[in-house]
């Protein structure tokens, strides 16, 4: 089977690999996944949990084009919280704690339920390019494999370097080795590279710690779920996480290793994430807080491993132990692993195309921690992505490229590719300007068609959708039609301190009412008629009343949108020799020559290309 | 493209005419709802396309802005593709600036630099090549715009903006906070401080915007009201201060009939008469006091110099109605700077009652010139521009006006969101256009960047 050539060859995975490869056979190309260890498909590397602010946003966006996260996180989660429930509709987003063994062994199922995936345990050590064109890989034991088209997922393999304390080894996770070849053959081709850094927290034994000493933070009442299909379930039981404090003493503690933390003797030189700091770095940049939050995560439904989230670091494993057994409840901790730093290298995004194929290799493309972004949901959905596009090229058909305003995977691609990034990107949905729009709720209907369109998303699925939406639309034009009279709705705002209405009203009108909701009028007799008779279901119910109630909102981002869209997507031909064009200022000439944007938009987005130079570009272009 | 732009399409400055053009598909109802043609039989929504129109621009007081010939164009057939009315105006920078300020109130939108063009080349109405013809134009008008922010830049409005846009983005940094790091252990900031920090820049915003008609008096003039009763010299002081013999000045009340020069120059600072030629009337004295015109005239002004005939101190019947006028007018002049002038003091018998005394009169005879030193001299004490100009900014320029009124707008819209308990995330859009609006003053607008450095630099957050 190796002697074929494949459409397509995934290296790697994780996140990143394990949608790539899924779209991509699922799209009906022929799939080849390669990994270092076919054990560790669909590993959470980091924390047990998916979702999040923002992140609960891409998961939902994933399940909606047909990827397969939002099942998988599911399937496997143990805990489920809709988090920022108290904000706007935009606002709210899904999170789970995940049983980490389950997780991997969800994608694992998943992927070989795949008829044309096929896989293969070995690292790859090289890349084959002909001409401009991407054309085989070569892997550590000599195999030589064909591809049209190659994506690389590699994680923080590439290079990885472990450290823990004064020591450090080569590994691209804690047991795991790293990868070498790729980067030094991309080099080679031209590409920039550069060196990331992450870490992770210990892990201990549940059986050593004191719960009644920390507060409990349960699941929901009411969970919910990722995937708009039938096919998951809400959770009906749920494990709890903890939440304890640091304290002056741990901090003391820390402070007397710190000749020997990595981060502060220079063995570490690469930069590491602002907002996902190690606890050395937190209390050495924030030395007037005197303590921080520690999340205690159980690891799955029935082991006693726990991750203790907030407290990633790379102190040596008796400092990390010294310090941990004087937080509140972690007295007698065990420590199962010590958390560690890791440097890997990763090739700045501005590299690529918006269909995340390299500008420099054909059929060449990247996801994930490559392309220096952080987090599983940011890498599961560039997976996904650039899964779609390869086998979509090996079709010729287009690419599928989201806008900022149908998606955060449009945002963190548009970001990646057009601003590039300095320190491992992770979404926030202050992020996305349109982010009113991008809401978790509304994923399907962004989405779905789509999906549904590159052939991803099943018959069956948009069958669910159209139903879905049509109920949603009846129900809202059944308020929109519907006069409710004063004795039906004063007693309601009555009871509000609102002021009565004095005639018949239409319900709509009623309902936008800030501190009105549609469960303040369940006792309105036609309203209750017509959703049991029209099986209206909870989420129609939440899709109308958000429209109502955000409606200005809505319509202004979505006007926003239009606005700049129209203007940008004028298209930039390929090779446009921007030499000729004297009136660009210097700095702009050289960066457009060196990114090649593909529109407008592209352009306007590199630093140093300032609204002159758009104008000038916009008049001599196509010439 | 949805939206109607308008903008000065002759050079800026003054000139003997001026063309204004307006285009998008708006431009007629807009333009329609403060033109009054000549005749009726022109009203713009019916007559036809290609012609001319002649007509005067009302504003929304009533006022006559100017009388202007409008050029009516219907897309496609027009230079962007789009309806379009090119306002032929006069040249004055005053008119000009009224003219965009009615447009902008009436639904236009200031062209960005190149848009006609960006809008013709869009619509089709250009290929490249012939864009190409006005890519100096806009590739200067660039450099231009560049240079004039940069100008800006240096001087005190985009300080003050710039520190306005800092403390907006220290604000919306922690409502985002809340928004994207809900989970971890963040200080939120408690909302009354917030609803000060509002509250001064909505103060900070308002005395920028109100400095607006102070900086269009530093280039349009001081507009300066003469009130007082029929027959108290207003006439005979105009023409003294104007030291030209130009309005017919009679023993008559009400025989002024044509204000013909209006502005006058006292230490560098330009002074603009208001309504000169309503400066007689004819109502009697009852009347006058309080009448709407007089009302309407102090409202306009900045400077108000009220005048009273001294022979009117002599009756003591008079003197009871006097008092009663002054207190009116003096409520109605509020703030505005104020002189009171006694004329014809050779005329006084009686002493000036210490009621008036204390509004410090100054004593004139406008006819022989007596006093005039002294007037002079108290209105340069008034428009000291040097200090002022060191002292606060000032707003002078219609885009900037246009921008601030928005971020007000955006910010008593997030005042009204944090009373009511408005979410983060819509509080947070309403402060972000204000960013928007604020940045395109001085050329910022990457919002999103500012916000996320601003709280992985101030915060602890991360788990």
């Amino acid at each position: 089977m190796i002697n074929q050539e494949y459409d397509v060859i995934v290296v790697g995975g994780g996140h990143a690999g394990a949608e790539a490869a899924a779209a991509a056979a699922n799209l009906g190309a022929k799939t080849l996944l390669i990994t270092m260890n076919l054990q560790t498909i669909g590993q959470m590397s980091c924390n047990p949990a998916m979702g999040g602010i923002a992140k609960g946003q891409i998961v939902r966006e994933i399940d909606a084009l047909g990827g397969l996260s939002g099942i998988i996180s599911d399937k496997t989660a143990i805990q489920f919280r809709m988090l920022n429930r108290s904000k706007g509709p935009a606002m709210w987003s899904p999170r789970v704690q995940s049983d980490r063994w389950r997780f991997a062994e969800e994608w694992r199922l998943a992927l070989e339920a795949i008829p044309n995936l096929d896989f293969f345990q070995d690292m790859v050590v090289d890349l084959e390019v002909s001409g401009d064109k991407i054309v085989a890989v070569h892997t550590g034991m000599g195999v030589r494999v064909r591809a049209k088209k190659v994506v690389l997922t590699n994680g923080t393999f590439l290079n990885g370097l472990i450290h823990i304390g004064e020591k450090n080894y080569g590994g691209g996770r804690a047991g795991e080795r790293a990868a070498t070849g790729i980067t030094e053959r991309l080099v080679k081709l031209g590409f920039e590279s550069g060196r990331m850094k992450t870490g992770t927290p210990p892990r201990v034994d549940g059986r050593s710690l004191d719960y009644s000493k920390m507060e409990e933070q349960k699941g929901d009442d009411k969970p919910e779920k990722f995937s708009f299909s039938k096919e998951t379930r809400a959770l009906d039981k749920q494990r709890s996480c903890y939440i304890t404090y640091t304290s002056e003493d741990v901090h003391e503690a820390l402070r007397e290793g710190f000749d020997r933390s990595p981060m502060f003797n220079g063995s570490i030189e690469s930069l590491g994430p602002r907002y996902c700091p190690s606890i050395e770095d937190k209390i050495n940049r924030f030395a007037d807080k005197d303590r921080h939050q520690i999340f205690v995560e159980p690891e799955g439904w029935n082991t006693v491993e726990i991750y203790v989230n907030g407290f990633s670091t790379s102190l040596p494993q008796e400092v990390q132990e010294k310090a941990l057994r004087m937080v509140k409840g972690f007295e007698n901790v065990k420590i199962f692993r010590p958390g560690y730093a890791i440097e890997y290298d990763y090739f700045p995004p501005t590299q690529l195309k918006h269909s995340l194929e390299t500008k420099l290799v054909d059929g060449l493309y990247f996801a994930g921690q490559i392309n220096g972004t952080t987090g599983y949901e940011e890498a599961a959905s560039q997976g996904l992505m650039a899964g779609i596009n390869a086998a979509r090229a090996v079709k010729e058909e287009d690419a599928l490229v989201l806008s900022r305003d149908s998606a955060y995977i449009g945002v963190l691609i548009d970001d990646l590719i057009t601003k590039g990034t300095e320190e491992p990107y992770r979404m926030f949905t202050s992020r996305a300007e349109y982010r009113i729009l991008l809401r978790q709720d509304n994923a399907d209907e962004r989405l779905t068609p789509v999906g549904h369109d590159i052939g991803l998303v099943s018959d069956e699925r948009m069958k669910e959708f159209h139903v879905k939406q049509s109920k949603t639309e009846a129900l809202s034009s059944f308020i929109g039609d519907l006069s409710v009279r004063q004795e039906e709705i004063n007693p309601v705002l009555e009871e509000k301190g609102l002021s009565p209405i004095k005639q018949t009203m239409k319900f709509d009108k009623i309902l936008s009412r800030p501190q009105l909701s549609f469960s303040d009028f369940t006792g309105v007799e036609a309203l209750k008629s017509f959703i049991f008779d029209n099986d209206i279901k909870d989420e129609n119910i939440e899709q109308v009343e958000i429209a109502l109630k955000y409606a200005g909102y809505i319509t202004k981002e979505k006007e926003n949108a239009s606005k700049i869209d129209r203007l940008e997507h004028l298209s930039i031909p390929k090779n446009f020799d921007y030499t000729k064009l004297k009136s660009l200022s210097y700095e702009a000439r050289e960066k457009l020559i060196k990114q090649q944007p593909a529109t407008i938009k592209e352009a306007k987005g590199i630093s140093g290309v300032s609204p002159a130079d758009i104008s000038v570009l916009l008049v001599y272009m196509g010439r | 493209m949805e939206d109607t732009i308008c903008a000065l399409s002759t050079a800026a400055g003054m000139g003997a005419i001026a063309l204004i053009r307006v285009s998008g598909k708006d431009c007629f109802p807009i333009v329609n709802r403060f033109f009054k043609p000549i005749s009726q039989k022109h009203d713009i929504s019916k007559a036809e396309p290609y012609s001319c129109v002649l007509g005067k621009l009302i504003d929304d007081k009533g006022q006559t802005v100017d009388e202007v010939m409008l050029n009516l164009f219907k897309g496609p057939q027009s230079y962007t593709g789009e309806d379009v009315i090119e306002i032929a105006c006069h040249g004055s920078t005053y008119i000009q600036e009224q003219i965009l300020r009615l447009l902008t109130t009436n639904g236009a939108r200031l062209a960005d630099p190149g848009e006609y063009t960006l809008r013709a080349y869009i619509n089709g109405k250009m290929d490249l090549s012939q864009a190409e013809a006005v890519a100096d134009l806009i590739a200067s008008e660039n450099k231009a715009s560049h240079q004039i922010a940069l100008q800006h830049l240096k001087g005190g409005i985009s300080k003050e903006i710039k520190a306005l846009r800092k403390e907006l983005i220290d604000f919306v940094s922690l409502i985002e906070l809340e928004l994207d790091f809900a989970e971890e252990d963040v200080e939120f900031a408690d909302r009354s401080a917030l609803n000060n920090l509002l509250k001064r820049i909505e103060g900070v915003l308002s005395s920028l915007i109100s400095s607006y008609d102070t900086g269009n008096a530093i280039k349009s003039g001081v507009p300066v009201a003469i009130i007082g009763a029929p027959n108290a010299g207003k006439s005979t002081l105009l023409n003294l201060l104007l030291k030209e013999d130009k309005a017919i000045v009679t023993e008559i009340a009400g025989t002024t009939r044509d204000a013909i020069e209006d502005e006058i120059s006292i230490d560098g600072v330009n002074y603009r008469f208001i309504d000169t030629a309503g400066i007689r009337e004819t109502e009697d004295l009852v009347e006058s006091i309080g009448i709407k015109k007089t009302f309407e005239k102090i409202e306009q002004s900045d400077l108000v110099l009220y005048l009273i005939d001294a022979e009117r101190f002599n009756s003591k019947a008079e003197r009871r109605v006097l008092n009663e006028e002054l207190a009116h007018i003096v409520d109605k002049i509020g703030e505005r700077n104020f002189i009171l002038i006694i004329n014809k003091v050779s005329s006084l018998k009686e002493s000036i009652p210490e009621s008036i005394q204390d509004l410090k009169p100054i004593s004139m005879n406008a006819k022989d010139g007596f006093g005039l030193e002294q007037l002079n001299e108290r209105i340069s004490s008034f428009y000291n521009w040097g200090d002022l100009a060191a002292q606060q900014s000032i707003v002078t320029n219609v885009r900037h006006l246009k921008a601030l009124q928005l971020s007000l707008v955006n910010i008593e819209k997030v005042q009204q969101g944090l009373n009511e308990g408005l979410s983060g995330d819509l509080l947070s859009f309403d402060i972000r256009e204000a960013l928007q609006n604020l940045g395109s003053i001085i050329g910022e607008v990457d919002v999103d960047k500012d916000i996320l450095g601003n709280i992985f630099g101030k915060f602890c957050i991360g788990k």
